[in-house]
């Protein structure tokens, strides 16, 4: 391809014990650093919520309240434990856990930084770079169902089992239309390997995220359903449910819902970074357009450990920007009724994500064709059809409610009012001329 | 030999989780130790290489289909009313036919001399080649809509039959 001409870097490899060694540090770190980000984000959504109401938020434990995280896990642990005498008590201990490891595990596929040269060898920035990345962290991502639906039916509580059951049919229906919204990166890819995603990103020159607008939108509004956020948060609804499928658990078989549901958060903004917001990369900058060929050769530019810092400073902004709107929307936006979020699921976001991969497929298919290089033009184009589809998607969605300002529907309620009585005045006046006729 | 270790490790796995399926008395227990078995598949898949087959065993059958008996068992309810169902003789005998059918598949891999399967070329080795070539999707991808695009339209159409006529179960009057 077109990285061939550039230049080639011996750094070397690994032995076999080096990768033993660099892998378990690498495990080791990403735990780590998951389970504190993980803890400062449960800081992070109060500060955010106390922001938006003007509050102060929690600001008592440590500086600024830095330490709330962990006095709120030292009472979760000693907290009394309470076991329902009508649960089933196995699925019912079972059921955090199942929900704790698939949010934990789907980190591993995530490629979050440059690859550092060390004088053992090329180390890359990812803990495993499996062939099948993206789909290893879809089929895990949506193995969290079952901690969720298990833990409301093991309850045995009438608004736990709705919970439960209300998460299933919900991640069920979403998932349709993200994995659809994943082929269309799949395309332009060729590979579904995470790290071939953020080197192919560097090639084209532009991020997915704008030759591939609309499917970007698409999976966007998906991923906010999986990780059950609001607008979608209809499994935990607290003014219909108590609390949903963990209305019946406490002390720290609560906290390991939490513990899931914010790293699940986390893994899903890092996952929409790499997908599409070029994940480590740096924009408008060659130097770190570094690609790992095998047998610790490299092209592109050269591998330095100041290169490795840069890049993952830029995959933490981009997964913080998403952390950050997954929390203003949370405190924005009301929650869906359960009909609402059915419809959007099956009648609006499913027939929208088929259009989008056939429009997208029909695209490629063309540039390819015509013998268009991949390169800037040819994200250009498709940056076009896609800007082109989007805007209609959100007309359709929209219906005159957001984009032409809540004041024309106002208008149209007037106008059916006025029609409405209109048609009765004309109902009772035939009435009475019928009468009159009699 | 690492490998061989594991595969027995895994192979042990699916055969203890598959015997649980078929004990257990509740039928969620039987509904998770059958997600269990997947799991241990998976695994197997992914000792020879198959990777794209193992997630996708986990993705699809796991992640989706489970979910869904998991759905209908809890949702029903079950009591104990299906156990004479079970003890029946005409389940025993359908049983045990469906194991004996299956021995004898199995029993057929196993004997000299069989052609290999659809005429292609099978084995770590040969997945290995064809992985390195177009990538773990390509590998299954190139096959399927290439020789065998009518039987995969065939089998779609198959799909659709099946749907329809759940609608038609579901909504008694239309």
């Amino acid at each position: 391809m077109m990285l061939q001409a550039e230049t080639v870097h011996q750094v070397g490899e690994l032995s076999a014990t080096g990768f033993v060694v660099a892998s378990t540090i690498k495990i080791l770190a990403a735990f780590s650093l998951v389970m504190v980000t993980v803890a400062m984000l449960t800081l992070l959504e109060r500060k955010i919520s106390a922001w938006m109401q003007d509050r102060l938020g929690p600001n008592r434990v440590g500086p600024g309240g830095l330490l709330q995280p962990a006095a709120d896990g030292l009472k979760n642990i000693l907290k009394e434990e309470t076991n329902p005498a009508e649960s089933h008590r196995i699925f019912f201990n079972l059921a955090p856990m199942l929900s704790i490891i698939p949010a934990l595990v789907t980190f591993a596929v995530i490629p979050f930084a440059a690859p550092l040269p060390t004088q053992w060898g090329l180390v890359e920035m990812v803990i495993a770079d499996v062939p099948v990345g993206v789909l290893f962290l879809l089929a895990f991502s949506s193995l969290g169902v079952y901690g969720i639906v298990i833990a409301g039916w093991s309850s045995s509580n009438k608004y736990a089992l709705l919970g439960g059951l209300r998460a299933g049919a919900q991640m069920i229906s979403y998932e349709i239309a993200l994995g659809l919204s994943l082929l269309s990166v799949f395309f332009l890819v060729g590979n579904v390997r995470l790290t071939e995603v953020v080197t192919m990103q560097q090639e084209l020159g532009l991020w997915f995220a704008l030759p591939l607008a609309a499917s970007f939108i698409l999976f966007w509004i998906s991923v906010f359903a999986e990780t059950n956020r609001l607008p979608f948060d209809l499994p935990e609804a607290e003014s219909e449910l108590v609390t949903g499928y963990h209305t019946e658990y406490s002390s720290m078989k609560f906290s390991m819902f939490f513990i899931a549901e914010y790293a699940h958060v986390l893994t899903a903004s890092a996952l929409m970074a790499t997908l599409f917001l070029g994940g480590w990369d740096i924009p408008g900058w060659a130097g770190d357009n570094i690609r790992v060929i095998g047998d610790g050769t490299v092209v592109g530019g050269e591998p330095a450990w100041w290169i490795t810092l840069l890049t993952f400073l830029a995959f933490l902004l981009k997964t913080a920007f998403f952390i950050l709107v997954f929390m203003v929307v949370r405190w924005t936006v009301p929650r869906f009724r359960y009909d609402q979020v059915m419809d959007l699921g099956w009648k609006i976001m499913l027939p929208v994500a088929l259009a989008v991969v056939v429009i997208t497929a029909g695209t490629i298919l063309t540039l390819d064709e015509l013998g268009v290089e991949y390169g800037l033009v040819y994200g250009l184009i498709l940056t076009v059809v896609n800007l082109a589809m989007l805007a209609a998607f959100l007309l359709i969605l929209d219906r005159g409610r957001v984009l032409a300002g809540t004041g024309s529907l106002t208008e149209k309620r007037r106008e059916a009012q006025e029609k409405a009585r209109l048609r009765r005045r004309e109902e009772a006046m035939t009435t009475s001329t019928g009468s009159t006729a009699d | 030999m690492l490998t061989d270790i594991l595969f027995f490790f895994f192979a042990g796995i699916a055969i203890f989780c598959g015997i649980m399926v078929v004990t257990r008395r509740n039928p969620v227990a039987s509904a998770l130790w059958l997600i269990g078995t997947f799991f241990a598949l998976a695994a197997i898949y992914t000792l020879i290489g198959a990777f794209f087959i193992g997630v996708i065993q986990i993705l699809v059958y796991a992640g989706a289909i489970m979910v869904l008996f998991l759905f209908v068992i809890m949702l029903l309810n079950l009591g104990n009313d299906y156990q004479p169902d079970l003890r029946s003789r005409a389940w025993m005998i359908t049983a045990g036919g469906s194991g004996l059918v299956l021995l004898a598949i199995l029993g057929r891999v196993f004997a000299a001399d069989t052609t290999a399967p659809l005429g292609r070329l099978t084995g770590p080795e040969a997945v290995a080649t064809q992985v390195a070539e177009y990538g773990a999707v390509g590998a299954i991808a190139r096959p399927m809509y290439t020789d065998y695009m009518i039987v995969l339209q065939v089998t779609g159409l198959l799909l659709l039959v099946a749907v329809v006529g759940a609608v038609m179960l579901a909504k008694r009057r239309v």
